[in-house]
């Protein structure tokens, strides 16, 4: 069909939708229908009760085929419901897709507007300005954009191992890139988890190992994104691998050189242990570490240091040669069709609540810094013991440390309470302290959480809903000497109690990472504003970024506890997998051109695009637009001063004929 | 020469008389001009803010614009309720269109004006926020060493307008204490309410706070209580009779701050009202005497 | 005998729109976001001598329930110490609410005939319109003749201390222009009684 008729006429079909009583109910449809009959190039204009539906759209591709249409109108309810509806009509009825225009006279105009006859108006006004636009509609065509089958996953914990694997699985190449030197993220410094009472190392290591022996993973460890560049499909990303001075590919992990280091004792906190701990300036992160290969921390090891060191280390690994002191930072590049964003979360800072005493009285601590106390292989051995060595006879567990605070931060971070009731239950299992947890509400609604507390509460764990103000160590009375106080409303029995407790345990909440900020930028995606990054749509797109081919999963995108985080790490590998599958994705023509004739060279455009997406072409001396990249924001088309920018589908003519429609009706 | 607008407020004529008698002779050893309001009006305290808050307003407005029309600088303040009250109603003037209103029409009367900007401080931070610690230290003569001082704010100066500290562990005047030579006891219920006016109308409660207060500073060893509030100085002077008859003795004195800074710069005692308490603080000892 | 009270309280006994009345003064809105956690009780030095703990205040303020309110002792023990305040997860500001509350109940004469935490109010700002400035003496002797007479015996020591020392101040302080003063604060009653309409929020 030509796209101006057989004669060179252009022969409109309008139809206007009554969506049952949503648009009929404020504008009087026949009477648009016959408003719009009257005008030059119209052919066919109809009213009808359901566009949407099968028969109404059979009905526009009868018309296209019975009437010659070679445009078509429909006034109906917003495109983002049914553009794509009807361009699919408009196609099967034999046109270009892109002879389409769409008018919204429902969210415009019949749903916001309580006057019939006003609203009838507006209709008649908006209808007249799409037909007169569309006779300056040009055949267009969607463009395919191949995507490359990689994937990379950035963060190691439990949510990128699991989408990792799910890749992995699936026969997709994966890079997974961690920041830290093993896998395992936060999950591997638990004891057990909620509300099972799984072993977190046994449960989670198996993962790890099986990331470690996958062929189709490349585990990047000690490394960081750096750079990425690119577009959906077609993604180039930095990524800068950080020394360990340890040769990967031949240490076997067997850590003779720890011992023979020549620390006889291990001296600095280790970060694995939250500072509880000590280790030497060579060490693992932990024994079930993946990779298991040990590192050398640069900033206290002596050799780095003074130059003057005997290297007992190397000595020891005499026979593989696996420490290697010239190691130096690389940059890596690869090629990958989609990204997956599982960084995870940071804990709040419990110095930010001075009242709480953290940082100032020994025997308050943070819940993570619980759970190394009272794994086996932490620490103290699994004890749960004061500084001074001693067992607690009671214990305090103070939620909310850090949420549900308009002065700190005002979400609730979803896990506390479980994981704070499970502590509570370790404690019990470990001491025999009483153990009671200050509490605002208690929230368990996950399968088998409720039970959980139950559980808790038949333990003889006490609970006191009343939030702390403050921990104090001064006494009242003989029962509270030598012990930290807490002073709080039991608002249950109605009456104000002092507590006094030899250990207060503080439930710090969850917070987006420290450098979440550059990491969105780093990726292109957005962040809330609470911090965390931002999913297209929080009910229906949890995983969906709005750079397409950038997902995210687990607490990176919010709190979140391991069975939600799997879940959503699956769920990412599958929007994932569902793209790499189907090969390409299909690009909306509506992208800006420049008219290589026209442009001036004045590069005023480059800096503009907020995508990238206009490059300076040295040999012409002119700017082009990639019209992958470009989301047809318009910018740099309302920029250009020589008006070489024109965009599709939102051409001057276009625009012009649209304002012209609406103003000769009124 | 520093200068401030000074509001002493109802106490520091009467019952807080000590305050003013050792403030401003250290100030004028620094260097700092008060210049003490023109008929300046009570400020209302907390009182009359039960009373009829537009009213209560308008007796703050009433001495901010005397404040203004003396062009001397900010307005420094060393009574707790004054602080707070001409804070507060700073802050309700400038956010209530209302009260923007009712007091322009008040100040209008009386040929008045108040522009919202005089700030509103308290000597503590212009000694070490203006003034400066390195100042201070070059006139002390005598140190306080030895001297065990516990620092106790109070409530009002610290909650919650407070600017220049922080609300709940404030250490400006820790370090002026530290500053001329004293030991800081660290003191959990520095900020704790001391019982206000509560001790006169509601002995059983008001005196039991009071009590909490002295009992924990004779614990950990204190020689002295140093006090920025001419009633947390008289709570925890003027009632050990009673204290001690329901709960027993905890003979801590407590002195204002200013006038542990004027024994520390050399001031004879007297000058600085130190004869003015109940429970007199202990003399320093000989070696420290001043020429 | 085994004291048995029956305690329900019906929606007829809610003063409908009492609360949000007080969430309209200023600084008193975040009280719709209460969530009765009991920081602010847990941290009130005053809490354990009140009948209602501040929390409870604030859920019957929010409740409507403004004779319980107002007929409570919490409101006035409560010293302004601004703890509450400044714990508050919330951010309310409930310092000032008790204010509010104060003002309410002295308005409204609902407190008890003696009690003196009102009067010492009431005799405060009758001493500050007339004099421009508190004699804080004589503002206490005027408390006690009002309030309890018998406490001026108990109190003979403390006043020997106050003379002894010099603390003890026999005549009123006054500020000079007592006029300008009186016609600052008559022209706030004034408007309150006849509120001009750009006076009204």
């Amino acid at each position: 069909m030509n796209s101006n008729g057989t004669n060179g006429d252009i022969r409109i079909g309008f139809y206007i939708c009554h969506c049952g009583h949503n648009i009929e109910g404020m504008v009087d449809c026949a009477a648009v229908a016959r408003d719009i009959a009257k005008l030059p190039g119209v052919a066919v204009s109809r009213d009808y009760k359901y566009m949407c539906s099968e028969p109404g759209q059979e009905l526009i591709q009868t018309d296209i085929r019975e009437h010659a249409l070679n445009r078509v109108v429909v006034a109906s309810c917003s495109p983002l419901l049914h553009e794509h509806t009807f361009r699919n009509a408009v196609e099967a009825g034999g046109l270009n897709r892109f002879f389409f225009q769409m008018v919204n006279i429902r969210e415009h105009d019949s749903w916001v507007h309580t006057d019939r006859a006003a609203a009838t108006a507006k209709a008649i006004a908006l209808a007249r300005a799409a037909v007169r636009r569309v006779r300056f509609h040009r055949a267009l065509e969607t463009t395919r954009v191949p995507i490359h089958p990689d994937v990379l996953v950035v963060g190691g914990g439990i949510t990128g191992i699991h989408a990792a694997l799910t890749l992995a699985n699936g026969g997709k190449k994966v890079f997974l890139v961690e920041r830290e030197p093993s896998i395992g993220g936060h999950m591997a410094k638990f004891d057990k988890t909620f509300p099972t009472l799984d072993c977190a190392a046994c449960i989670l290591t198996p993962k790890m190992s099986a990331v470690r022996a996958h062929e189709n993973i490349n585990l990047w460890t000690n490394s960081e994104v750096v750079k990425v560049e690119g577009y959906v499909g077609n993604y180039t990303v930095t990524v800068k691998r950080r020394p360990r001075y340890v040769n990967e590919e031949l240490c076997v992990g067997c850590q003779e050189c720890i011992a023979a280091c020549v620390f006889k004792e291990p001296k600095f906190p280790d970060e694995f242990n939250v500072g509880l701990g000590k280790r030497k300036p060579i060490y693992i992160p932990f024994p079930q570490a993946v990779p298991q290969v040990v590192l050398i921390d640069r900033e206290r090891c002596l050799h780095f240091k003074t130059g003057k060191c005997k290297k007992t280390c190397v000595e020891a690994c005499a026979d593989r040669h696996a420490i290697d002191f010239t190691q130096k930072e690389e940059l890596v590049q690869v090629r990958v069709g989609n990204i997956i964003v599982a960084t995870g979360f940071k804990l709040f800072d419990a110095k930010r609540i001075p009242q709480y005493g953290y940082g100032r009285y020994p025997n308050v601590v943070t819940s993570i810094e619980l759970e190394r106390l009272v794994t086996s292989s932490g620490p103290t051995g699994g004890e749960v013991l004061l500084r001074d060595g001693t067992h607690p006879k009671s214990v305090a567990f103070i939620l909310c440390v850090g949420s549900r605070d308009f002065k700190t931060n005002r979400w609730c971070s979803r896990t506390c309470c479980m994981h704070s009731m499970k502590l509570a239950q370790l404690v019990r299992e470990h001491t025999d302290a009483e153990v009671t947890v200050f509490y605002l509400d208690i929230r368990a609604p996950g399968k088998g959480c409720e039970e959980f507390y139950d559980k808790s509460l038949k333990d003889g764990i006490r609970f006191v809903r009343g939030r702390v103000a403050e921990v104090t160590d001064w006494a009242l009375r003989e029962e509270e000497e030598g012990k930290l106080v807490i002073r709080a409303e039991d608002t249950l029995a109605g009456v104000v109690r002092r507590i006094p407790v030899d250990m207060i345990v503080l439930a710090v909440g969850m917070e987006p990472q420290a450098d979440a900020q550059d990491v969105r930028r780093l990726f292109n995606m957005s962040c809330g504003t609470e911090g965390w990054f931002l999913e297209k749509h929080p009910k229906l797109a949890p995983v969906s970024t709005f750079t397409d081919g950038v997902f995210i999963a687990g607490c990176c995108q919010g709190p979140k506890d391991i069975p939600d985080s799997i879940a959503q790490a699956g769920a990412a590998a599958a929007e994932a997998m569902a793209l790499i599958d189907r090969g390409y994705i299909e690009q909306e023509p509506n992208t800006a051109y420049i008219d290589q004739a026209d442009c001036s060279g004045c590069k005023s455009c480059l800096p503009l695009c907020p995508y990238t997406a206009i490059a300076f072409d040295e040999a012409t001396k002119k700017a082009a637009i990639n019209a992958t990249l470009c989301k047809g924001c318009g910018t740099c088309v309302a920029a250009c001063p020589s008006g070489s920018i024109r965009q599709h589908l939102f051409e001057d003519e276009e625009i012009f004929s649209e304002i012209e429609g609406v103003l000769t009706h009124a | 020469m520093k200068k401030y607008a000074y509001f002493p407020g109802c106490s520091l004529k009467g019952l807080g008389r000590g305050y003013e008698e050792s403030l401003l002779p250290v100030m004028e050893r620094l260097g700092v001009e008060m210049v003490e309001l023109d008929d300046w009006n009570c400020c209302g305290a907390t009182a009359y803010m039960s009373i009829d808050e537009k009213q209560a307003c308008v007796l703050a407005a009433r001495n901010l614009a005397l404040a203004e029309k003396t062009g001397a600088g900010d307005l420094v303040t060393p009574c707790s309720a004054c602080y707070l009250v001409l804070n507060k109603m700073k802050h309700y003037i400038k956010e209530s269109e209302e009260m923007r209103t009712t007091v322009r029409r008040s100040l209008d009367g009386a040929g008045l004006s108040y522009s919202g900007n005089t700030p509103v401080r308290h000597p503590l931070d212009i000694l070490v926020n203006d003034i400066g610690l390195d100042v201070i230290k070059e006139k002390v003569v005598r140190p306080l060493t030895g001297l065990k001082v516990v620092p106790y704010y109070g409530c009002q100066v610290v909650r919650p307008y407070s600017t220049f500290d922080d609300a709940w562990n404030p250490t400006t005047m820790d370090r002026l204490l530290a500053t001329i030579g004293a030991e800081v006891v660290p003191y959990p219920l520095k900020t704790k309410c001391c019982g206000a006016s509560l001790t006169g109308t509601l002995p059983k409660v008001g005196l039991r706070l009071t009590y909490i207060l002295l009992r924990e500073a004779a614990r950990r060893g204190a020689d002295v209580i140093s006090t920025i509030c001419p009633l947390c100085q008289f709570n925890l002077d003027a009632y050990h009779d009673q204290v001690a008859r329901r709960w027993g003795p905890v003979p801590v004195p407590t002195v204002y701050f200013t006038q542990l800074m004027g024994l520390a710069f050399g001031l004879p005692a007297k000058q600085l009202g130190l004869n003015r308490n109940f429970v007199r603080m202990k003399p320093l000892p000989a070696a420290h005497a001043p020429a | 005998m085994i004291q048995v009270l029956r305690t329900v309280k019906y929606e007829a006994e809610r003063v409908k729109g009492f609360g949000r009345e007080i969430m309209s003064v200023p600084g008193c809105e975040n009280l719709a976001s209460c969530i009765q956690c009991g920081t602010c009780s847990g941290t009130c030095p005053l809490s354990v001598y009140m009948a209602h703990s501040p929390r409870q205040i604030m859920a019957l303020v929010r409740a409507d329930f403004k004779d319980e309110v107002l007929q409570s002792n919490s409101i006035w023990l409560c010293a302004s110490c601004y703890a509450c305040t400044t714990e508050c997860p919330r951010e309310i500001r409930v310092t000032d609410i008790m204010y509010a509350l104060k003002l309410r109940a002295i308005r409204e004469g609902a407190y008890p005939k003696h009690f003196p935490i009102p009067i010492l109010a009431k005799e405060f700002s009758r001493m500050v319109r007339s004099k421009g400035r508190i004699t804080e003496t004589l503002l206490v002797m005027r408390l006690f003749m009002k309030a309890n007479l018998r406490a001026v015996l108990g109190a003979w020591r403390q006043g020997l201390g106050l003379i002894r020392t010099g603390r003890f101040v026999i005549l009123h302080e006054r500020i000079e222009r007592r006029e300008e003063l009186e016609k600052m604060l008559a022209s706030v009653e004034a408007g309150e009684a006849n509120p001009s309409p750009k006076d009204l929020p």
